[in-house]
């Protein structure tokens, strides 16, 4: 149980960094990259796997 | 377009893929496979019954027990150790919703690995499910791996030690059922899975159990039984009658060395006899071209029948394939040869099956046609894999 409370603290982590980081990027290809790689952490942290 | 506009419209396309791949991912868990009990099945009961471990576990998986009149022998039936095998599962299907038994009983577990059927492999493409076609509509399966779902059962070690060889494995294989034989009651999941199995081995007194696999035709153990020491005359004799009567099966030995598979470990540790069956499955190749339904059940792929031209597969293959028919109907095949032969050298401990159709009969018909419209089932005539 507490190993899956990190876990998700981890994911929320990760896409916490991807949403920073599609905020403040200038480049829309980064930004699309970015919200590619937010989605299965998004799906994760909703509990859809 | 300013920036937060566009990051904006690329943050609403974003959401569309998400719930895109949430609803899938949706659709997935919800799938419900429906196995129509058939006039052989006397029970349903849960691995749990054999090890309490296992207990509100993706592992718990059904076993159906046919139960013939008369006193006879027990043979245990194993698809879907490896999911991604489809003619496995689709073979316990078949023997769960049409065989009956006369004498002697069986069990048949169509998912050995159900956490397996529940993941796909990562980065492989592979399809979430497939439909077969039958009189009545479309049956639908899910697709499957080769390794437990690693939801039910992480982190992998750096190397898997297997118990109780102590061999070192690839890491990954500790979720592999078909590595973790005999299994141990305080192990991993995949591990407590096959020791559930092995239980009910010895308390049922089984004496076969057929482990049903599919294999890539770049892989030398194909077409093949391969049998523990313990079953060499009878898978011989059994690859030489369905050689001269239906199709070419050869024989292979278990190696002593390698451990934790079906037909080494079971041999080795209970009173069982373990034959493991392969077929070819196009689906698995390395050099495989688009990985789709279309062609897990046709077989048919342009850059195998290329490999096989260069020499580099170890069974033929051309434009015709390896359908789903024909590697179900060698399983059909394969088992009722072995029970003949066994039945026939063992009076005493006979099974005797009949109502499953034999290779000619599924290539003819479709395996589609063996499999019964749970629309129609009766009230308590359904299961859900």
């Amino acid at each position: 149980m507490i190993v899956t409370i990190f876990y998700y603290l981890l994911v929320a982590f990760v896409a916490g960094l991807a949403a920073w980081n599609l905020w403040k990027s200038r480049r829309w290809q980064e930004e699309v990259l970015y919200v590619i790689v937010l989605i299965p952490f998004l799906l994760r942290l909703l509990r859809l796997k | 377009m300013n920036i937060p506009a566009r990051k904006f419209v690329i943050l609403a396309l974003g959401a569309v893929l998400a719930v895109l791949a949430g609803a899938s991912f949706d659709r997935s868990r919800r799938l419900r496979e429906p196995v129509v009990l058939g006039p052989g099945i006397k029970e349903v009961r849960r691995l749990s019954a054999y090890f309490s471990g296992l207990r509100g576990t993706a592992n718990d998986a059904n076993v159906y027990v046919l139960e013939g009149a008369k006193a006879g022998g027990a043979v245990l039936v194993l698809g879907g150790s490896h999911p991604e095998e489809p003619a496995t599962r689709l073979t316990a299907w078949i023997l769960a919703e049409r065989g009956e038994v006369d004498r002697g009983r069986m069990f048949v577990v169509p998912s050995a690995n159900r956490s397996a059927t529940t993941v796909t492999r990562p980065s492989g493409a592979y399809p979430a499910t497939f439909a077969i076609p039958t009189p009545w509509g479309e049956q639908v399966f899910r697709m499957g791996d080769r390794w437990s779902n690693p939801l039910d059962q992480w982190p992998d070690p750096e190397v898997y030690i297997h118990f109780p060889s102590r061999q070192n494995l690839a890491f990954v294989d500790i979720r592999n059922l078909n590595r973790c034989w005999p299994g141990r009651p305080n192990g991993t999941l995949t591990e407590k899975t096959a020791h559930a199995l092995t239980e009910l081995i010895r308390r049922e007194r089984v004496d076969l159990v057929i482990d049903l696999h599919e294999a890539e035709l770049q892989y030398p153990v194909i077409n093949t039984i391969v049998a523990h020491q313990k079953g060499q005359d009878l898978a011989a004799m059994a690859s030489m009658l369905l050689s001269g009567d239906e199709f070419k099966i050869g024989v292979e030995n278990s190696p002593p060395a390698l451990r934790g598979l079906s037909h080494r470990e079971i041999g080795d540790h209970t009173d069982a006899i373990p034959l493991l069956f392969e077929t070819p499955e196009p689906f698995l190749d390395a050099t495989r071209g688009r990985t789709d339904a279309r062609l897990l059940l046709e077989g048919k792929d342009d850059f195998v029948v290329r490999a096989g031209r260069r020499g580099l597969l170890f069974e033929k293959i051309d434009e015709k394939g390896w359908p789903v028919d024909v590697r179900v109907g060698r399983h059909c095949s394969t088992l009722l040869t072995v029970l003949e032969v066994w039945s026939g050298d063992h009076p005493a401990r006979a099974v005797s099956l009949r109502g499953i159709p034999r290779y000619a009969e599924v290539i003819a018909k479709g395996t589609g046609a063996f499999l019964r419209d749970p629309a129609k089932a009766g009230p308590g005539q359904l299961a859900f894999e």
